[in-house]
Order: structure tokens, then C-alpha cells, then sequence
């Protein structure tokens, strides 16, 4: 028999080894490692020089980038009129006061998001082309959100409804100052201005937003649908899905622009068309959320379910206490991942009449004094769907952070 | 004997069947429970114990067969499940602590959002009970942030919250760390010398034989022999029971 091992002091508690780097020595481990990865390494910088030179000799001397200012208007809201164009400010103005103070009852800490956010206006105000009333207006739009923010600061969290609250009036309220209450065609501020003549970047965010607000409610509801217990709802919401996701989004726009009034009763006043592409786009949206949030359903363990059962709540207290906060953040990339999905879907719009930001790039390369303009312009509304989809994106990323997806 | 019905009796299973397809899970099963009993029940795995207690508040459903609680009869009526279920509290095997809430919302939610219970009210009861499961400390914690015994004990918490008039605890040790059993059956002991209702399926069996008023010893979705412990620990009379015992002890 061996004698026994006793440890008579403790070992020491030591720091992790920390590796120093330096330039050589990064370029070792991360480029050239074997003869495969110096090879990859060779290749890929033959490509970026193929590619990068000409792109920026283009960018820099041989595009016209005049287009872009000459039409800037256009490109943020379409056809909607000069007259008129106040009222987006406006909606820009109180959207900016109602972020920020949502933003400071969620959050009472000044983090890098929030400086990065707070320092879209100003960067905006810094473009050379921009007028000074303009410029004003950006800054308006600063010290709105600032004092939103400030006021935010103030209301404890557990008030968050309020904050939820004010967001959904503002956006219904933005769709009424944009639509306008007088008669149409007039000079007055307030006169109404059909959805015909919106477009360009405020279309398609409008569509983006609506089509995501709304569809994902419906969404959800689908997809407890989809496991209700009872056969005739689970089977519409099957029913439902399936048939959606089988046909294109395309497919849907053109049924809801053409073939829908003949199925309307005779005399029924028309249905303004950038709501019949809305309505396409949420119940397309809606069945892919569906099967999202299905697949988070499914995710939440049963011992889940037989708890909250076995305390005695209701199947509707347990899915909105228990089930569907758990299953909705386990889904977060995915549906985010679909919103933004959504929104560079919103671009098919062009292809029935409407002028979102590609129809109205479509209309600005149509005319003559802007002839073969199109990889200008084309660049520029891809840098604008990038923006807009990164920061989705990115807002998607804190979100999990901030509810602790994958550490708990 | 288990045909009438006694005043006492808080639980009555009368020729109670159950199925899992072809598979007969619980065979004519008859047991009453008497108010403040411990009942423990034990037998080799797959032989039904823990469908029989699941079956007390109606998270498996009994095909045929009489299931009586606190007087309330056990049927299709949603009415008559809810109220079962809320004067029944169950602490399960693994625990099912729910993640996204804190250990005091955990504690507070039922009272809150099916007793309706003011929020301060609900608090105030929540914090006398992780005293007295000896947690009080970590209350704005998440279950993940717990080690399994803690969490155990929240989840007595939890159950004790509802102020049921019956616990059922489904293998509340078998997940635990060996070092961990002892402060969650110490809660247990604590709660049946308060003057619990209780119906413990565990494969304890120093806790059974100190804590359990009767053992029902139960094999191939049969009861096969029911006593006290000491009639089990020294006198069993079944051939299956003296073979399990003898597996185990």
C-alpha cells in the first residue's frame, strides 16, 4: 500500500499567462500560420487590389455624384409636397422626443449605443450640401431628443408601459399629420396629401414599421394557434401558414393591387394602395414570425408548462407569464433577422407603382438630365438599406445583452 | 376499507386506471390520505409513483376511476382543476424554477396573478418563507445564479406561497448533488412537523423512515403493500417488497 498524499500548504493562486503581442507576431498566428493559410493570405490581397483601386479611382473622380444632392428630397419622401413638408419634421421632432424618453426610462446609464444615437443629428447636420434651415431643423431634432431623454431619466423603470404607450400613439398619431386633415391640393400646412404622392426612404420606413408592428402580434397568435388544443383553430392557422408561405411576397403585392377590388362588393370605394401592399406584406410577415416563434415555443422545456400549471394559473396567464417570455427571447436573432428581411422586402413595392426608396430611384434614373446615373444612385440607396439594416442589427445584438440570452 | 370515504380524508383514489397507450400505468389504485399524513411513496423506477401524484392535480389525466381532493372530485371541469391545483402545491424533480424571473418574482407570481394578492402583501410572505428555508439573502437573484439545493428550496418556496393545503414532491432530491440532499430533506422534515399534507415520491429512505406517518410501496402500476415504517423496515410482508428492499438497503 502507498502512503497517503496530504497537501500541507495551498497552491498559490496565479493570474491567467497573458500572451504579448506584437506586429509580427499577430501577423504569424492570424495570416501565416502553414503554407494553406499564406496561400489564402496571397490571394486575398491580390483580390483586394484587383478590386479596392478602381473602386475608389470611380468613387472619387469618375462618378457623378450631383445626382444624389439634386435629388435628395426625392429620395427621402417621394413626391409628398414642399408645402407640406413640415409635417415630416414634425413626426421627426416628436419621434425624437418620444426615443428619447423611452430610451431614459429603460436605460439610466450613458452607454456607447446612446452616444452613438445621440450623435446621428449632428453628424446629419455636418453634410455640405444641406441647407441652414435645414440644419436647424436636424438641430431641433437633437435638443428634442435630449430633453426626451432628460425627462426619461426621471421616471423610474417599473413605469415602462408609459414609455411603450407613447410609442404606439406617436406612430399612429405620425400616419395622421402625415396624411393631413383639409382638402386636398391647397397651399395651408394641413392639407390632406394622398399616399399616392408619399415616398422614397419615409415610405419605406413607414411600411417597414407598420409591417412589423402589425405582423407580429399576428404572428405570435399564429403561432399559438398552431398548438392550440383546439382542432378548428389549429387547423386555420396551419392552413394559414402553409398557404402564405407557399406563394411569393410578390405574388401577394400583386393580388392585393389588382385582383382585390374585383373581390369587393360593387361600389365599394377603392382601398388606398399603400395599404393594400401594407396589408400584403404583414400577413406574409406574419406567417414566417409564426414559425419563429413556434420554434421558441418549442424550445421552453415542459417541466416549464406543468409549473405554471401546477400553481394553478391559466393557459392564458402561463403563455403570457411563463411560456411566451421565454420563448420570444430565444427567438430574438431569428425574428430580428426576419424584420430585416422585411424591410428590404418592402423594396417589391416598386414593382406595383409605389415609390419607396427604389421606385423613386427608379424614377429619378427616368429622367433625361440624370442619364446613366444608375451606379451612383444604386450605391447610394444600398448604403441607406445597409445603415438602416445594421442598425437593426446592432439593436438586436444589446437587446439579447441586456436580457441575458445564452448566460442563464 | 378504501370505499368509504372518511371526514378526514383530504385525498381519496378510488379503483383509479391510467393508460399510456397500450401501457396500463396505474392498476386500480385505491389510497386515502388522511389530513396532516405523510405519505411516502417508493418502488422501482417505471412503476408509477410519479404518475400517481401527477395524477393528484391533474397534469396526467386518470381514465377511469374516482380522484377526491379536499373534497373538490377531480373531472373534466376546468373550474374544479384550477381549484385543485391551486390548493395543491408540487416541487418536481428538476426543480422548474422559471429562468427569466428573479427568485422573489418566482415566489410571487401566483399569489399575485391567481390569488390576486396585493404586490406588497405578496412580498412581505414571500421573504418569511426563504427565512424559513434559510434563503432570504439571495431573493434578487436568478434561479441560474443558484447552486441545486437553493434552488430546490425556492421552488418549496414557491409551492408553500400559494398556501396549499397539500404538497406533492416528485423526486425532489434525485437531481441534487449528494452534498445538497440534506438541507433540502431538512426543509421537508420541517414542513411535515408543521403539519403538512404530504405525498413524497423519493428514493430517501432515511427520510422515509423518519419522517413518513405510512409507505405505500408500489410495483408495475400496482400498490402493493402499505404501512408504517417501522412494519416496512423490519416485518415486509410481500415477496416484491422484500425483494426492492433488499436491492436498496
Amino acid at each position: 500500500m502507498a502512503a497517503p498524499v496530504v497537501r500541507t500548504s495551498s497552491a498559490e493562486v496565479l493570474p491567467p499567462p497573458t500572451e504579448r503581442y506584437t506586429l509580427l507576431g499577430w501577423l504569424k498566428k492570424n495570416l501565416f500560420t502553414d503554407w494553406f493559410n499564406t496561400l489564402l493570405t496571397f490571394l486575398a490581397l491580390g483580390f483586394l487590389y484587383l478590386i479596392i483601386p478602381p473602386l475608389l479611382r470611380w468613387a472619387f473622380t469618375g462618378a457623378e455624384w450631383a445626382v444624389i444632392p439634386a435629388n435628395f428630397n426625392l429620395f427621402m419622401r417621394g413626391q409628398y409636397p414642399a408645402e407640406q413638408a413640415l409635417r415630416i419634421w414634425i413626426v421627426l421632432w416628436l419621434t425624437a422626443i418620444v426615443v428619447g424618453f423611452t430610451w431614459g426610462v429603460w436605460s439610466k446609464e450613458i452607454s456607447p449605443a446612446l452616444v452613438v444615437v445621440a450623435a446621428i443629428p449632428v453628424l446629419l447636420m455636418l453634410v455640405p450640401f444641406f441647407a441652414m434651415e435645414t440644419r436647424l431643423k436636424l438641430l431641433g431634432v437633437e435638443i428634442l431628443g435630449v430633453v426626451g431623454y432628460v425627462i426619461g431619466r426621471r421616471v423610474p423603470r417599473k413605469h415602462n408601459q408609459i414609455a411603450t404607450w407613447l410609442l404606439i400613439i406617436t406612430l399612429f398619431a405620425s400616419v395622421f399629420i402625415l396624411r393631413g386633415f383639409g382638402p386636398e391640393q391647397t397651399d395651408s400646412l394641413w392639407a390632406r396629401v394622398p399616399t399616392n404622392l408619399w415616398g422614397g426612404l419615409l415610405l419605406s420606413l413607414l411600411l417597414s414599421i407598420f409591417g412589423i408592428g402589425f405582423s407580429f402580434p399576428i404572428g405570435v397568435l399564429l403561432a399559438l394557434g398552431r398548438q392550440s388544443k383546439l382542432p378548428a383553430i389549429r387547423t386555420v392557422s396551419v392552413l394559414y401558414i402553409e398557404f402564405i408561405r407557399g406563394v411569393p411576397l410578390i405574388s401577394l403585392l400583386f393580388m392585393g393591387q389588382v385582383m382585390l377590388q374585383l373581390f369587393l362588393p360593387e361600389g365599394f370605394p377603392p382601398i388606398d394602395r399603400v395599404v393594400r401592399a401594407l396589408v400584403a406584406i404583414i400577413l406574409f410577415s406574419a406567417a414566417y414570425t409564426a414559425e419563429n416563434v413556434r420554434g421558441g415555443l418549442q424550445s421552453v422545456p415542459k417541466g416549464q408548462y406543468e409549473a405554471a400549471m401546477s400553481l394553478g394559473l391559466s393557459t392564458y396567464q402561463m403563455m403570457r407569464l411563463i411560456i411566451l417570455p421565454q420563448a420570444l427571447r430565444a427567438v430574438i436573432p431569428v425574428l430580428v433577422g426576419q424584420f430585416i428581411g422585411l424591410f428590404k422586402d418592402t423594396s417589391l413595392v416598386a414593382l406595383v407603382g409605389l415609390f419607396d426608396l427604389l421606385g423613386i430611384a427608379r424614377v429619378v434614373l427616368a429622367n433625361p438630365d440624370w442619364l446613366g446615373t444608375q451606379q451612383e444612385v444604386y450605391v447610394f440607396i444600398a448604403i441607406l438599406y445597409w445603415i438602416f439594416s445594421y442598425a437593426m442589427s446592432y439593436a438586436s445584438r444589446r437587446l439579447e445583452i441586456s436580457l441575458g440570452v445564452g448566460q442563464r | 376499507m378504501s370505499g368509504q370515504a372518511q371526514q378526514d380524508d383530504i385525498i381519496i383514489l378510488q379503483n383509479v386506471n391510467k393508460w399510456f397507450g397500450e401501457f396500463h400505468v396505474l392498476r386500480d389504485i385505491n389510497l386515502n390520505v388522511k389530513r396532516q399524513e405523510v405519505v411516502v411513496i417508493i418502488g422501482p423506477s417505471g412503476s408509477g409513483k410519479s404518475t400517481l401524484i401527477r395524477c393528484i392535480n391533474r397534469l396526467e389525466e386518470h381514465q377511469s376511476g374516482e380522484i377526491i381532493v379536499d373534497g373538490i372530485p377531480l373531472t373534466h371541469d376546468v373550474r374544479n382543476i384550477e381549484k385543485i391545483r391551486s390548493e395543491t402545491g408540487m416541487v418536481f424533480q428538476q426543480f422548474n424554477l422559471f429562468p427569466h424571473l428573479t427568485v422573489m418574482e418566482n415566489i410571487t407570481l401566483a399569489p399575485i396573478h391567481v390569488r390576486k394578492m396585493k404586490k406588497d402583501e405578496a412580498e412581505k410572505i414571500a421573504m418569511e418563507l426563504l427565512e424559513r428555508v434559510g434563503i432570504p439573502e439571495q431573493a434578487q437573484k436568478y434561479p441560474g445564479q443558484l447552486s441545486g439545493g437553493q434552488q430546490q428550496r425556492v421552488a418549496i418556496a414557491r409551492a408553500l406561497a400559494m398556501r396549499p393545503k397539500i404538497m406533492l414532491f416528485d423526486e425532489p432530491t434525485s437531481a441534487l448533488d449528494p452534498e445538497m440532499i440534506k438541507e433540502v430533506l431538512d426543509v421537508m422534515q420541517e414542513l411535515a412537523e408543521s403539519g403538512m399534507t404530504m405525498l413524497v415520491v423519493t428514493h430517501e429512505m432515511g427520510f422515509a423512515k423518519e419522517v413518513a406517518d405510512r409507505i405505500v410501496f408500489m410495483d408495475s402500476g400496482e400498490i402493493v403493500e402499505v404501512g408504517t415504517p417501522e412494519h416496512f423496515f423490519t416485518n415486509p410482508q410481500h415477496e416484491r417488497t422484500k425483494l426492492f428492499l433488499s436491492q436498496i438497503l
